[in-house]
């Protein structure tokens, strides 16, 4: 078969199982999307920023586990999906991004809509390639979706120019289905050494803490986490990006842990003297101060990037493999082993964390007349009964959906949680809803962020998209102001709103359903109302209470030990 | 501690800026750093000399290894190793300070590469410290211009590091 590069790109796509890709067009990419026009096995979003489609391939590859795929110009296209392939970067999703560049001979000109693409991106992606010459093409197209779909996963970019795809160039094509690089190999089997190890330390346990993070969800191994957890019978906490590897509606889940996670999860980290952490990279949002972190603890951590091993945190056993080919190893050694778990002291364990739970550290107060924001996540939580995909934007309203919507499965929460990139909650949901037509998708917003990506609306309307956007309107950047409020003595500094649009008009002027809730006692209805109505986008602006803190909270310099609670539990603390 | 590492990159454009790049993002520092071909066209030999805790060495292996450039990597003060660095000085060389400098050069067995008459080029080859010593006994205001290699590594015995 003698192709085109630009016909190239498109055959090796569909040899490769892409069926959609996120992109937008410019003079350097016009030859690919010629290309695109005369075939009709991929499926192209038409986004209406490059961020948008950096963010909807990375929300598809989120709950998919596929690699998400974006196609953007040189120059202005490249540079705006640089925020969207470092949130992918940051929370290790698998994405490759296509972005066109000045013919090879303008290269260094400073042609028109040249950028440095490689350079700007190279310290945010996984890996990534300059196709110099149309021969290396569907090569380094295999490498891109090996690299960034194996090992630890994250971001690849395929930097084309323009000459490369010239339509009057054709070459002889062949998809290459096995690619071998000597530089890249990453590890999957864990030491059985190390794992024997492991299984000693937990059996002997008198205070266990399982303590597990994105790296679950990325591998698909919440069944072998399940048997593990509950062979063993421990605690076991999430990270923020680890939310539904481990169904949180079970009963030796403990919610999250760290900065806004559960003052139960935080104490048993802080008090567990083994602590079994799974897929989880010690974040500081979740260690607090280091020299306070675990202190009694023996630590055991499995990650498939050894450089996540001891990079904050000392541990005394790493095991570096998948997730999934180390806990199966596990399983099997526990159901071989004659030797139990020591019951009798994790039954005594079990009775402190429960006095820990008594607290309830995260009651909120709702007599007032103003709609809470919490209490909008429990009805979310009602409402779609328990199975939706929530995505999510960055600031408070994500904390509380983290904390108020307990997941059960994995792939269900969609955050930026390393980068915390605001703008990526639409556009992310949309991507779910592109992966999963039929799913039930809300994307849980504040007033801030969505602005960020709002154009995407129209995305979602040109392709039918029908999420439901709930935006928890406070008036505030409200997580700056709770920061201000606790650490500047309450000077507001430019985290409040002015002029705040008519959002439930402005939705509606992009062909949608607006609806503005501002009572309480609305809250339930205008969610089933929204619901109902399955065929369209709606947008609730819900008009919550601007003073509302997300507690309790770690502050920094604290230890997990140190949690600041609200004054509704801070009585029951002292008791 | 100083480190000595040596790494095995493919010889590809770009492999030498994501080296650099990792160490300038991450905070870690470079002493010196040298890179050139190999017998084998594909690859380039790096050296780089860089110092920290023990920790900050290990994450600095482990990033570099992550590179997918970097096809094999070896701490090589690890084990017994030899370490060489070149040095070419330039010398005002006029009156009497010929001979004195042509003494020092036979006592650091270096050699004049080149003579004019009013300066010699000087090659000094041997570990950093000694180069450091042969500057330091030179008069500091003959020395017109210095350049040196940066540090070069192999560790002893038949191992060795390579594709
Ligand atoms: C406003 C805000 C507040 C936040 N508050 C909190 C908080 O209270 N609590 C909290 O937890 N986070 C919080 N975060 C998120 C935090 O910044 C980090 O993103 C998060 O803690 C990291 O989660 P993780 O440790 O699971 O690592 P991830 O970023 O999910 O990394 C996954 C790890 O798993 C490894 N891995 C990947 N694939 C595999 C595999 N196949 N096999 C084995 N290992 C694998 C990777 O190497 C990596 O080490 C907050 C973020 C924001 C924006
Ligand atoms: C792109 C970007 N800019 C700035 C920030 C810093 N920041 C974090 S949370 C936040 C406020 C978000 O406001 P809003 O979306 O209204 O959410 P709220 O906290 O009020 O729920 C800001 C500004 C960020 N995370 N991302
Ligand atoms: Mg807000």
């Amino acid at each position: 078969m003698e192709l085109s590069g630009a016909e190239i790109i498109m055959q090796f796509l569909k040899d490769e199982g892409v069926e959609i890709i996120f992109g937008y067009p410019g003079g350097a990419v016009l030859h690919i999307y010629d290309a695109l026009y005369k075939q009709n096995y991929i499926r192209h979003i038409l986004v209406r920023h490059e961020q948008g489609a950096t963010h909807m391939a990375d929300g598809y590859a989120r709950a998919t586990g596929k690699p998400g795929v974006v196609l953007v110009t040189s120059g202005p296209g490249a540079t705006n999906a640089v925020t969207g392939i470092a949130t992918a970067y940051m929370d290790s999703i698998p994405m490759v991004v296509i972005t066109g560049q000045v013919p090879t001979n303008a290269i260094g000109s400073d042609a028109f809509q040249e950028v440095d693409c490689i350079g700007i991106t190279r310290p945010c992606v996984k890996h990534n390639f300059l196709v110099k010459d149309v021969h290396d093409l569907a090569v380094t197209l295999k490498k891109a979706f090996y690299v960034a779909t194996t090992g630890r996963p994250g971001p690849v970019v395929v930097d084309v120019p323009k000459d490369v795809t010239h339509p009057d160039i054709k070459i002889p094509y062949e998809y290459p289905r096995d690619i071998t690089m000597r530089s890249y190999s990453p590890v999957t089997r864990g030491h059985s050494g190390q794992i024997r190890k492991a299984i000693d330390l937990l059996l002997g346990a008198k205070r266990p803490m399982i303590y597990t993070g994105g790296g679950v969800v990325l591998d698909d191994a919440a069944e072998e986490l399940r048997t593990l957890t509950q062979h063993l019978g421990f605690p076991i906490t999430n990270t923020l990006m680890g939310l539904g590897g481990y169904p949180a509606t079970d009963r030796l889940f403990v919610g999250m842990l760290g900065m806004h996670g559960t003052y139960e999860a935080n104490m048993a980290m802080h008090n567990c003297d083994v602590l079994l952490a799974i897929g989880a990279r010690f974040d500081d949002r979740v260690v607090g101060d280091v020299k306070k972190f675990c202190p009694g603890a023996k630590i055991i951590h499995i990650d498939i990037d050894p450089a996540s091993i001891a990079k904050t945190v000392k541990v005394q056993v790493p095991i570096v493999g998948s997730v999934r080919s180390v806990l199966r190893d596990m399983n099997a050694m526990l159901a071989e082993s004659s030797r139990e778990p020591d019951r009798a002291a994790v039954e005594q364990w079990w009775r402190q964390i429960r006095e820990w739970q008594s607290i309830e550290c995260l009651r909120y107060d709702r007599t007032g007349p103003r709609i809470k924001p919490q209490y909008v996540v429990q009805k979310l939580y009602e409402v779609t009964g328990g199975d939706a995909y929530i995505a999510s934007d960055v600031g408070q309203h994500q904390m509380w959906a983290a904390q108020f919507y307990p997941f059960d499965k994995p792939r269900r929460w969609i955050n930026s949680g390393g980068l915390g990139t605001m703008g990526f909650g639409l556009p992310a949901a949309m991507g779910v809803q592109f992966a999963h037509p039929d799913a039930t998708v809300a994307c849980v917003t504040g007033e801030g962020s969505i602005v960020m990506c709002i154009q995407e609306l129209a995305t979602a309307k040109q392709y039918g998209l029908p999420i439901k956007v709930v935006n928890l309107n406070n008036g505030y950047l409200g997580m700056v102001r709770q920061w201000q409020e606790f650490m500047y003595e309450s000077r507001e500094s430019h985290s409040y709103l002015d002029s705040l649009p008519d959002f439930a008009k402005l939705t509606e002027s992009f062909g949608h359903v607006g609806v503005r809730v501002e009572k309480p006692e609305d809250v339930e209805g205008a969610l089933r109302d929204a619901f109902a109505m399955r065929d369209r986008l709606v947008f609730l602006d819900v008009i919550t209470d601007p003073t509302e803190n997300v507690y309790p909270m770690m502050m920094s310099g604290k230890g997990q030990n140190e949690m600041l609670l609200s004054a509704l539990c801070r009585d029951r603390e002292l008791a | 501690m100083r480190h000595i590492i040596s790494m095995l990159l493919e010889n590809e454009p770009g492999a030498l800026s994501r080296v650099a790049g990792l160490f300038s993002a991450r905070g870690y520092n470079i002493e010196s750093l040298t890179v050139a071909p190999t017998e084998d066209a594909t690859v380039s030999r790096m050296t780089l000399v860089t110092s920290g805790s023990g920790e900050i060495i290990e994450q600095i292996t482990k990033q570099l290894n992550k590179l997918v450039d970097v096809v094999k990597l070896l701490d090589i003060t690890e084990s017994s190793h030899v370490e060489r660095e070149i040095m070419l000085v330039k010398v005002r060389a006029t009156g009497d300070s010929r001979d004195e400098v042509k003494r020092l050069c036979d006592i650091f067995r270096a050699h004049v590469l080149d003579v004019t008459a009013t300066s010699y080029i000087i090659e000094v080859t041997g570990t950093g410290e000694k180069l450091d010593a042969f500057l330091d006994v030179l008069d500091r205001r003959i020395i017109l211009e210095v350049v040196r290699s940066g540090a070069l590594g192999i560790g002893r015995g038949e191992k060795a590091l390579r594709v």
